[in-house]
């Protein structure tokens, strides 16, 4: 864990080629998730003829400002199936995109402070040993003999009374893990076309047939939305809506420090999430600002809120220093699962709703949406994650149950 | 942290609201003829605007009552507050300019101001209560 064991900062991994005028299929959307759909649209289904759409730069939004945690502990069956293939896939990226990511399985605790917490979090324990998700239960010695900074006195506000534990949970360097799928995306064909933004789509009747952007109308068979917190914008244009609220997520990290924090902690009921990067920072996060937002910056009574929980459960981090706060806007549905599936729009397909917890599943949302675009049906992965679930009211309500707010 | 003019107490702090999502959603006139689609609709479906919106927020922490916001999602600046039950304010001339990135700085997170009210309510500053904003009609939580 120090900066010496970082990769060197890469060469240009990537072309910046003019838009054509037409292709196989867009994606729109630059991020993990939609560079890591183009990945899987090449090598499992042949499609090269492709092009990724960022309206930005590659990887400058929420890819850019996750907090990195990866973990598959999720209480329901639908929900732990994707995001355990994700970990798995998690688990052998690094030797198939030849780039080590510093994927860091340092293991996820997310932390029980009350009677009610203790009972869902053994339940969840039990729900993903059936899943074979690999969690254990910790009492607070066990927690300390983990995390020896954690305070698991009985004097603080919300003791802890224990934890479940995902041992092969961790993090990941988020920059490079979207550097590594730009490049093989590369390699195969793909064209990555950054600062080209989507201004509307054509269509033929209901069947989508080109793509408006600011560098001009591309034609293309299929499209694919993979834009996070600008879905509801983006469906908007071609017709139709979905359920989504786009929220202000904030994050924070400390000044540089040697390392005190050999796991993850999460804690949903006191509210904050920490690890400490490979190069030393503390990083942090909570939960979402209430109101709707687009604006990438939270209220700042948000921050001091998790940081009083941080500090309470950390005391020696009352002495670190907040070195940056940034928001990003996530994408939230009101079950707390994802959409990946079709759309109303024939021949457009949307993968968006992960709202606070994405990053973990980019490489299980890339390849069940690539499989979804590719075949016009859903990966059984991602089969129940369908937009009618809204209406058959088979819904994946991960509310809580899934540990924290993600 | 914004700053929200509750229309009886005044100017305060946005941690002493709650937010109440979208206005102006009705509770369908007739439920027992809506098909699933347009129960989804009704129950999960809200707009979510990149722009003017217009929002409930409760003065939890307050008077405890409800009343309508029309503010920007990106810019986040409160345009009008108005009573429940009123329809949304006219919010046309109003534009709203892609701010890119996040500044960083904390300081930058504090965009409320107070509102200029367009709605005729009083925007009011003593404590007293405008007759006008007690008609919460529809004020469901």
């Amino acid at each position: 864990m120090s900066a010496d064991l970082l990769p060197e900062h890469p060469d240009f991994l990537w072309r910046n080629p003019e838009p054509k005028s037409s292709y196989d299929a867009v994606i729109v959307g630059g991020g993990g998730h939609g560079l890591a759909t183009a990945y899987f649209l090449a090598k499992n289904h042949g499609m090269t003829n492709i092009a990724v759409l960022e309206k930005g730069w590659l990887a400058g939004g929420n890819m850019a400002r996750n907090t990195t945690i990866i973990r598959s502990n999720y209480l329901w069956d639908e929900s732990a199936a994707i995001y355990e293939h994700a970990l798995k896939l998690w688990e052998i990226l690094p030797e198939e995109l030849e780039y080590d990511f510093l994927f860091s399985q340092r293991g996820v605790m997310n932390l029980a402070h009350t009677l009610g917490d203790v009972r869902e979090s053994m339940r969840r324990v039990g729900a993903n040993k059936l899943n074979g998700v690999d969690a254990e239960w910790l009492d607070p010695k066990q927690v300390k003999e983990l995390c020896p900074i954690l305070n698991i006195s009985d004097n603080i506000r919300y003791p802890v009374m224990g934890a479940t534990y995902q041992p092969r949970a961790g993090i990941a360097k988020h920059d490079h893990v979207a550097w590594a799928f730009a490049r093989k995306c590369d390699e195969m064909g793909v064209d990555i076309i950054q600062n080209c933004e989507v201004t509307g789509f054509v269509k033929d009747g209901n069947r989508v047939v080109g793509v408006k952007t600011n560098r001009g109308t591309i034609n293309t068979e299929k499209v694919g939305l993979a834009a996070a917190g600008h879905s509801s914008v983006l469906a908007e244009m071609a017709g139709f809506r979905l359920p989504i609220q786009s929220h202000p997520l904030q994050a924070l990290v400390s000044e540089l420090h040697e390392p005190v924090h050999p796991t993850v902690v999460m804690s949903n009921h006191v509210h904050v999430y920490v690890s400490q990067a490979h190069k030393g920072e503390l990083v942090m996060g909570a939960g979402v600002d209430s109101y709707n937002g687009y604006g990438q910056r939270g209220s700042f009574h948000v921050i001091e809120h998790q940081m009083a929980a941080a500090v309470e459960l950390f005391p020696i981090f009352a002495r670190a220093h907040v070195l940056r706060t940034w928001g990003g806007i996530v994408d939230t549905t009101l079950d707390a699962s994802p959409i990946v599936g079709n759309t109303p729009v024939d021949n457009m397909f949307v993968n968006c709703g992960w709202g606070t917890g994405g990053f973990k599943a980019t490489p299980a949302a890339g390849l069940t949406f690539a499989h979804n675009i590719a075949t016009g049906s859903p990966h059984k992965l991602n089969k129940p994650f369908a937009l009618e679930r809204f209406e058959t009211g088979a819904l994946i309500d991960e509310h809580g149950a899934a540990a924290v707010a993600h | 942290m914004l700053l929200i003019s509750c229309p009886n107490c005044g100017s305060r702090d946005e941690t002493e609201f709650h937010y109440g999502g979208q206005a102006h959603v009705p509770y369908p006139k007739n439920p027992n003829e809506l098909n699933d689609r347009q129960w989804a609709e009704f129950l999960f479906y809200r707009d979510n605007t990149k722009g003017a919106f217009a929002e409930r927020w409760l003065h939890s922490t307050g008077c405890r009552q409800w009343f309508n916001m029309l503010r920007d999602t990106v810019t986040y600046e409160i345009q009008a507050i108005y009573p429940m039950g009123t329809p949304r304010p006219d919010a046309a001339g109003r534009t709203t300019p892609d701010t890119g990135t996040a500044s960083t700085a904390a300081d930058s997170t504090t965009t409320g101001t107070a509102a200029p009210d367009i709605s005729g309510t009083s925007t009011a500053t003593t404590g007293t209560t405008p007759a006008s904003t007690t008609a919460p009609e529809g004020a469901t939580k």
